[in-house]
């Protein structure tokens, strides 16, 4: 092996780099790197199972862990092998698209000796009768050529061998460029929309409203570089949540509406107006747009403490685990005195007892609604500043007053019912029902770029697999008696699988020009 | 709020097993075909063929000869079929019995995707019976299709075999009543996103039959075998099934990719976001990755002919697996399988 030298190795890197083979391997390396975030969950996507699955799988969760198995997308080895086909591409395309842009503005090349040994070649003869110079045929071929979009330049006119050199399907090189261009475009609008956009998630239920701030999100999941200044101050209310489910005996309980009637307000200086925000949907404020993700109920609950106040009045959400709307629900009251309260159960819209007596759902309507709670009392552990979930309740620390194992049983609650706390800690009331929906907001400035660039590659593409490269060479000549020999040649730059019918179609239009130049040229002369 | 028709729907299902019973008498008939290619003996070779075309000039005054390059013609004087997919005079009864009944198969078909459509007063792809069963009659229609642009009837057990299994499938493995789409399927994208998605992975379908026999033939001519041999006399030369793969499998690769975006947008529309590798995400990125590696391969040296076949293959492995498997068992956004 040769001594390189240190830029000798890098030149001979990057040459291996960004060689066709190196990149088809990165490209098929990708499609195998992605499969694994198929096969895992992702945190992304969803951290909760992500932690569950490390602690049901003690051994083997660490390890994929450390190999950024949960994190595929946006791992270092996947990363590597997008960025490395990335360069690839920029390396191959600079220069393709530099060789391009001479070719565009140089002529087809030099008519070859041999027509004969290119892949479609034939010859023509001409009776000496027609008259037909060899100048003159290559003149009437160059004009089919370019009928048929060529470029075309006539070659040594002057002389007894003058030809025509053609070539066409120049787009297909500018397509395959536009193609692979477009790609780093839309790689880098990701990035973009990545940096400088921002995700949230906030939850509303009817009756209630939200404004667009930081604060005022559940949760708030901003870019990288991500300016506090592109939140738009709009805002809307949740006037009334319309869910439909089918009633058809075979499909029944399948959500097939759901239809949130909202006001909303571009900025507080605005009217108020009204829209529907659907699934498929969503309303947009000027370029930050709200989806409907998800909706649930919020039972309305009333605790009251030991003491007989009010601790706690007003709709809790809870969370949907399955397609009946079976839901679990937390319910803190922080505010009991003498002592904290809080509950931790279920939600049934439409609660029925099986045969051994545990309570279940059976409908996703509110026909039948049902609170099924545990109560506790204690430090719900919520004054020491640190930041707890709503929707989760730590119980270790509590003494537990109602359970199904307890001596009072557990809390069943029915529409409109109280029920009193043992020991004298107070009361829970189920004084009604509302619907609440979850909302994504989301501000994404690389969409539009997405857009583009993605069809900018799609029309690229299209064009690129659709055109023939080719290069057409006729070289025409008089022979001894009199007959004027013609002959062409064909070669296909990269795939073409028509060629050999172009050639017939040009044999066929030169064939039928010079004999009905001939013909009328004996009617004139009879 | 519009209702099912479960009359029409059942209707729908009757008009399923009719289209199955039609496809397996063509499926009889195109193995019968095949069968029966193996024992025909074929006249000697005619002298290469000089372009006819070339006497046009009513006086004689333009004489032409075209060929094309030399030794390129690689007619085997004991074969049925050359490598420009052109077949010898040859008289194949079960073949059209195949197509004819094959095409009454399709109308009957037609009509059971159709009435399903009526019968739930939408498109009839919204779950994974409507996928396969609209999928099998995409599949049959594109190869009854190209079989106006080329002789492919050798394909014939292949597609009525495939599309009857699918049919199978999705009265067995996915059962599923007429019903009202659920809210996240109710957008215009569905008509457009699936329908293209459906189309492309009927083309892959052929492609995949295409490249399969390619490494079959390939494989056979290496052995040494007489090309005449066996069930695969029908088939065309490895060269031959390549290019038109390759052409197919180009069409194919536009389509999915305009189904990745046409997804892309519906995403964004719904979730508000237009790529989240979500499982069917992966899994149409892995196909599009794949079938691109395999319109590089074509253009690499060293891995044209038999590796790109088994890109081809993989492609289409992975079409499968992204819709029998991911759809019913993966769970994610797009679990829509209805079962």
């Amino acid at each position: 092996m040769p001594r390189l030298g240190p830029t000798g190795m890098l030149r001979w890197a990057w040459r291996q780099l960004t060689s066709m083979k190196t990149a088809l391997q990165l490209l098929l390396l990708l499609a195998v790197a992605a499969v694994p975030g198929s096969l895992f969950p992702q945190r992304p996507a969803n951290p909760a199972v992500v932690t569950q699955y490390i602690q049901d799988n003690p051994g083997l969760g660490p390890w994929l862990d450390r190999f950024q198995l949960f994190d595929v997308y946006s791992s270092l080895w996947f990363s590597a092998i997008y960025l490395l086909l990335f360069v690839s591409l920029i390396g191959c395309v600079i220069p393709r698209a530099v060789q391009h842009w001479k070719a565009l503005r140089s002529q087809p090349p030099r008519t070859p000796r041999r027509l004969s040994r290119l892949p479609e070649y034939g010859t023509m003869t001409v009776a000496a009768d027609t008259d037909l110079t060899p100048g003159r045929a290559i003149e009437d071929a160059a004009n089919v050529l370019r009928r048929r979009g060529y470029r075309v330049q006539l070659r040594d006119t002057g002389t007894d061998l003058p030809s025509v050199a053609a070539e066409r399907g120049y787009l297909k090189e500018a397509g395959n460029l536009v193609f692979h261009t477009a790609m780093i475009g839309v790689l880098v609008s990701i990035a973009v929309g990545g940096m400088l956009g921002y995700r949230a998630q906030k939850l509303i239920i009817e009756g209630e409203g939200f404004t667009n701030a930081e604060l005022g999100y559940d949760s708030f999941f901003p870019g990288t570089n991500f300016n506090p200044g592109a939140l738009v101050p709009f805002s809307l209310t949740l006037n009334d949540f319309d869910v439909t489910f089918d009633r058809n005996p075979a499909s029944y309980g399948n959500p097939i509406d759901f239809t949130a009637d909202m006001t909303v307000q571009d900025s507080p200086s605005d009217t108020p107006r009204q829209e529907t925000l659907r699934v498929n949907e969503p309303i947009g404020f000027g370029g930050t747009n709200v989806y409907l993700i998800g909706n649930g109920y919020a039972p309305e609950i009333t605790v009251r403490d030991g003491e007989g106040n009010i601790a706690l009045q007003g709709p809790v959400a809870s969370l949907p685990t399955d397609a009946t709307y079976n839901s679990t629900i937390v319910i803190k009251a922080p505010d009991a005195r003498p002592d904290q309260l809080g509950f931790v159960g279920f939600f049934l819209p439409t609660a029925m007892v099986d045969e051994d007596g545990v309570a279940f759902g059976s409908d996703p309507d509110p026909y039948n609604p049902q609170l099924n709670l545990n109560s506790y009392t204690g430090d719900l552990g919520l004054d020491d500043g640190n930041a707890v979930s709503v929707y989760q309740l730590d119980t270790t620390e509590l003494t537990q007053l109602n359970g199904r194992d307890m001596p009072d049983g557990g809390i069943v609650l029915g529409a409109y019912q109280t029920y009193e706390l043992p020991d004298g800690k107070g009361s829970i009331t189920f004084e009604g029902l509302k619907r609440y929906v979850a909302l994504d907001i989301v501000y994404d400035p690389g969409k539009a770029g997405a857009l583009v660039f993605t069809t900018l590659a799609l029309f690229g593409l299209i064009i690129t697999l659709t055109t023939a490269r080719r290069r057409v060479w006729i070289r025409a000549g008089q022979h001894e008696d009199g007959r004027t020999m013609v002959e062409y040649g064909l070669l296909a730059r990269g795939e073409d699988h028509s060629l050999a019918k172009e050639a017939i179609r040009i044999g066929s239009a030169l064939t039928a020009h010079w004999n009905k130049a001939n013909d009328q040229n004996r009617q004139a002369t009879p | 709020m519009t209702t099912v028709n479960e009359t029409l729907g059942q209707y729908s299902e009757l008009f399923m097993l009719l289209a199955a019973l039609t496809y397996t008498v063509s499926f009889i008939a195109f193995a019968a075909d095949l069968v029966r290619a193996r024992k025909v003996t074929t006249a000697p070779a005619e002298p290469a063929q000089e372009p006819a075309l070339a006497a046009a000039g009513t006086l004689g005054t333009v004489q032409w000869s075209h060929g094309s390059g030399a030794g390129k013609a690689n007619n085997h004087n004991d074969a049925v079929v050359d490598d420009a997919m052109g077949y010898k005079a040859l008289r194949r009864p079960a073949a059209r019995i195949g197509v004819a009944v094959g095409i009454l198969g399709l109308v009957v078909h037609a009509a059971g995707v159709v009435t399903r459509g009526i019968a739930a007063h939408r498109v009839p792809w919204g779950n994974m019976y409507e996928f396969t069963t609209t999928g099998a009659m995409l599949v049959m229609a594109v190869f009854l299709t190209a079989l106006l642009f080329r002789d492919l009837r050798f394909l014939g057990t292949f597609i009525t075999g495939l599309v009857l299994v699918m049919l199978m499938a999705g009265a067995i493995a996915f059962p599923t009543p007429v019903a009202q789409l659920i809210p996240a399927l109710q957008s215009y994208w569905l008509i457009i996103h699936v329908s293209v998605a459906v189309l492309s992975a009927a083309i892959f379908t052929l492609t995949f039959a295409l490249s399969v026999l390619q490494l079959a033939k390939t494989r056979q001519e290496k052995s040494g075998k007489p090309r005449t041999a066996g069930l695969l006399r029908l088939v065309p030369g490895p060269v031959s099934l390549e290019q038109l793969a390759y052409r197919l499998n180009a069409i194919g690769f536009i389509l999915w990719t305009f189904t990745l975006m046409a997804g892309a947008i519906w995403a964004e529309a719904a979730w508000g976001r237009y790529w989240g590798w979500d499982t069917k995400e992966v899994w149409t990125f892995v196909i599009w990755v794949v079938y691109a590696g395999y319109l590089h391969a074509r253009a690499t040296r060293g891995w044209d002919g038999t590796r790109a076949a088994w890109l081809s293959i993989t492609g289409y492995l992975c079409v499968i697996f992204n819709f029998a498997v991911v759809n019913v068992y993966f769970p994610g956004l797009h679990s829509y399988s209805g079962l």
